[in-house]
């Protein structure tokens, strides 16, 4: 079978409930796959355990079913190959900027000397705009200050998969911006593979190779991955003229708004493995009912041959 | 309006300085002015028995400020002499009650802060040792003396057992107080980097819960200090506690005002030392 760079199965999250007997499923049955190099953003409302998804790939948390696998290796427990940038920063209060990021780069290589520690971690957060502040605590610093701090961070230790939760979600739409715009700058130049969740369509758009949609809680599924085939390098001020831009849009909003709710993981079948449908937004319209699951895995890599040629057209109802 | 606050354009210490020595000044001249010796006899010679009370009234008063100030700089300027077991300057008497409260301290500190870690990091550790911390805390570290003294045999020894048996608690619980305190989003911060427990232990939980810890200690090295004084009242032999007792053995109330206000004084500056270490460790969050 494919052995993707990243593979969770079949995984669930629940919680006893008040009564005995009454589990209450967060999800279930959730599996995709991640490959090398990707960029994928997830979205869904609250409560569909998008943030246990991820802190689960983090080692933080754990599944109550499912199994993560990352290059052939199960994922149990943290673990320096997989970085983590949180919404809240995380950033130790006491250390300065460059110390925050020094923390991250000597646990990552104990061998370096501190000159190359320091020197290492200065050229990342130089790269996130930060150079001057070098010597500031984080209390001193803004919000989007401390985030970029916390990007420097996590992407100076260069793990295999960065995983990213909400990181845009605390901070002002300007700021937010100019911070998206580094972290393409810097993922452009490392591509690692990223798993972000993210509350927000357009940053959705603007970062991500595909997105996992995930269906409303209780019982959450990720329902389907859509394809953006936007061309890189992408800009936030071009990427609203491209004529797929507003296909792909009208796709996600529709999906939160509207379908999000409808499907539920009990209209599926709950045993075998599915992987989430692989949709391309552009070209779509005619065929906007998903698919009846048929239990047929979704290929995920190689969806290029599906690819309809760009007809900016009218999505579905909405 | 303007006129005011220029006029007024002074530093808010300058004038709490000021107000303090006003204060001060005014406390100082009516303690002096009520104590003065009294005018007996219409200004002539004193009587027998007047001679023999001192010149004083029928009750005896507390020494003026004058006299405190001239036993001061006696005893100031010569802190360290020693003339026999029941003459020792101040200064020595001092280092006496810092010894023994430095040493009781310090060896609180070096097993309340690994306990109050431990109970910190486990619920099973906090669970287990709070009845016994809950019983043994209340406790009157003098209560503890006669016990101290039948086991130690020691009176000196006993003294430095009641320091650190009163300093513990409140390192102890503030220690395990600010481990248990500690952001989970640090600890997350090193389990993903994937610092060993120990690193993890100094280079996260320490300095996170250092300003609880640092509270902890600074309630300690005052209630220490408190307590000093009235164990060496009842050890005897050296220390202010003991100094402040015999001298008033002596019937001399002016050595005993003038050690009052040297406890006040010491007390305040071992305080200002832990605060300003506190200092050091403080972060914003």
């Amino acid at each position: 079978m494919n052995h993707a760079f990243v593979e969770v199965q079949q995984a669930a999250k629940r919680f006893p409930g008040a009564k005995d007997g009454d589990d209450l499923t967060v999800f279930e049955n959730v599996s995709f796959q991640l490959e090398k190099g990707e960029f994928v953003c997830i979205i869904g409302h609250s409560g569909c355990g998008k943030s246990t998804i991820m802190n689960a790939l983090a080692g933080l948390d754990q599944f109550s079913d499912g199994a993560m696998v990352m290059e052939g290796k199960e994922i149990d427990g943290p673990g320096l190959e997989r970085g983590v940038v949180f919404q809240n920063y995380s950033l130790l209060p006491w250390l300065s900027a460059l110390e925050n990021v020094r923390f991250g780069v000597r646990a990552r290589w104990k061998e370096w000397s501190d000159a190359k520690v320091t020197e290492h971690s200065f050229e990342y957060l130089e790269m996130v705009g930060l150079k001057d502040v070098v010597d500031r605590k984080p209390a001193q610093l803004s919000g989007g200050m401390r985030q970029r701090v916390s990007i420097a961070r996590a992407f100076a230790t260069k793990p295999k998969l960065l995983l990213l939760d909400e990181p845009f979600g605390a901070l002002d739409a300007l700021t937010r911006g100019v911070i998206q715009d580094e972290l393409i700058k810097i993922w452009t130049r490392d591509r690692q593979t990223v798993f972000m969740i993210t509350h927000d369509v357009d940053e959705a758009i603007l970062l991500a190779d595909r997105i996992f949609l995930m269906t409303n809680g209780p019982e959450a599924r990720i329902a389907e991955a859509v394809e953006i085939d936007l061309p890189r390098p992408r800009q936030r001020g071009e990427i609203v003229k491209h004529p797929h831009f507003y296909a792909i849009r009208n796709y996600l909003v529709d999906f939160l708004v509207n379908r999000s709710g409808e499907l539920r993981t009990a209209d599926l079948d709950r045993r075998g493995l599915h992987y989430p449908e692989s949709v391309n937004p552009v070209g779509h319209a005619s065929t906007d009912t998903p698919a009846a699951p048929d239990g047929k895995p979704a290929d995920t890599g190689t969806s290029n041959d599906t690819l309809v040629a760009f007809t900016p057209k009218e999505t579905h109802h909405g | 309006m303007d006129r005011t606050t220029t006029e007024w354009n002074v530093s808010l210490n300058v004038r709490a300085g000021i107000l303090a020595v006003l204060l001060l000044a005014l406390f100082v001249g009516l303690w002096e002015g009520l104590n003065r010796a009294p005018i007996l006899g219409g200004g002539g010679e004193l009587s027998e028995y007047e001679q023999l009370m001192a010149g004083a009234d029928e009750t005896a008063s507390v020494p003026p400020p004058s006299a405190i100030m001239v036993r001061a700089w006696e005893q100031l300027s010569d802190p360290f002499y020693d003339a026999g077991p029941n003459d020792k300057g101040i200064g020595i008497q001092l280092g006496y009650s810092l010894f023994r409260v430095l040493t009781g301290y310090f060896a609180a500190a070096l097993i309340a802060i690994p306990i109050g870690f431990l109970i910190g990091m486990s619920p099973l550790a906090y669970k287990a040792l709070n009845p016994f911390i809950q019983v043994l805390r209340p406790i009157s570290p003098l209560a503890w003396m006669p016990l101290a003294l039948f086991i130690i045999r020691d009176a000196q020894a006993s003294a430095i057992f009641v320091i650190f048996i009163c300093s513990i608690w409140p390192m102890l619980l503030n220690t395990a107080f600010g481990v248990a305190g500690v952001r989970q989003d640090w600890v997350n911060v090193a389990r993903t980097h994937e610092l060993s427990p120990l690193k993890t232990a100094f280079q996260v939980i320490l300095p996170a819960a250092a300003p609880t810890i640092l509270t902890g200690m600074r309630i300690s090295i005052g209630i220490a200090w408190l307590v000093i004084v009235a164990a060496e009242m009842l050890v005897g032999g050296t220390g202010i506690g003991y100094y402040v007792w015999n001298e008033w053995n002596n019937l001399d109330l002016t050595s005993v005002i003038f050690s009052i206000l040297l406890i006040g004084v010491v007390g305040m500056l071992l305080d200002l030392a832990l605060g300003a270490v506190a200092k050091l460790v403080a972060y914003q969050e």
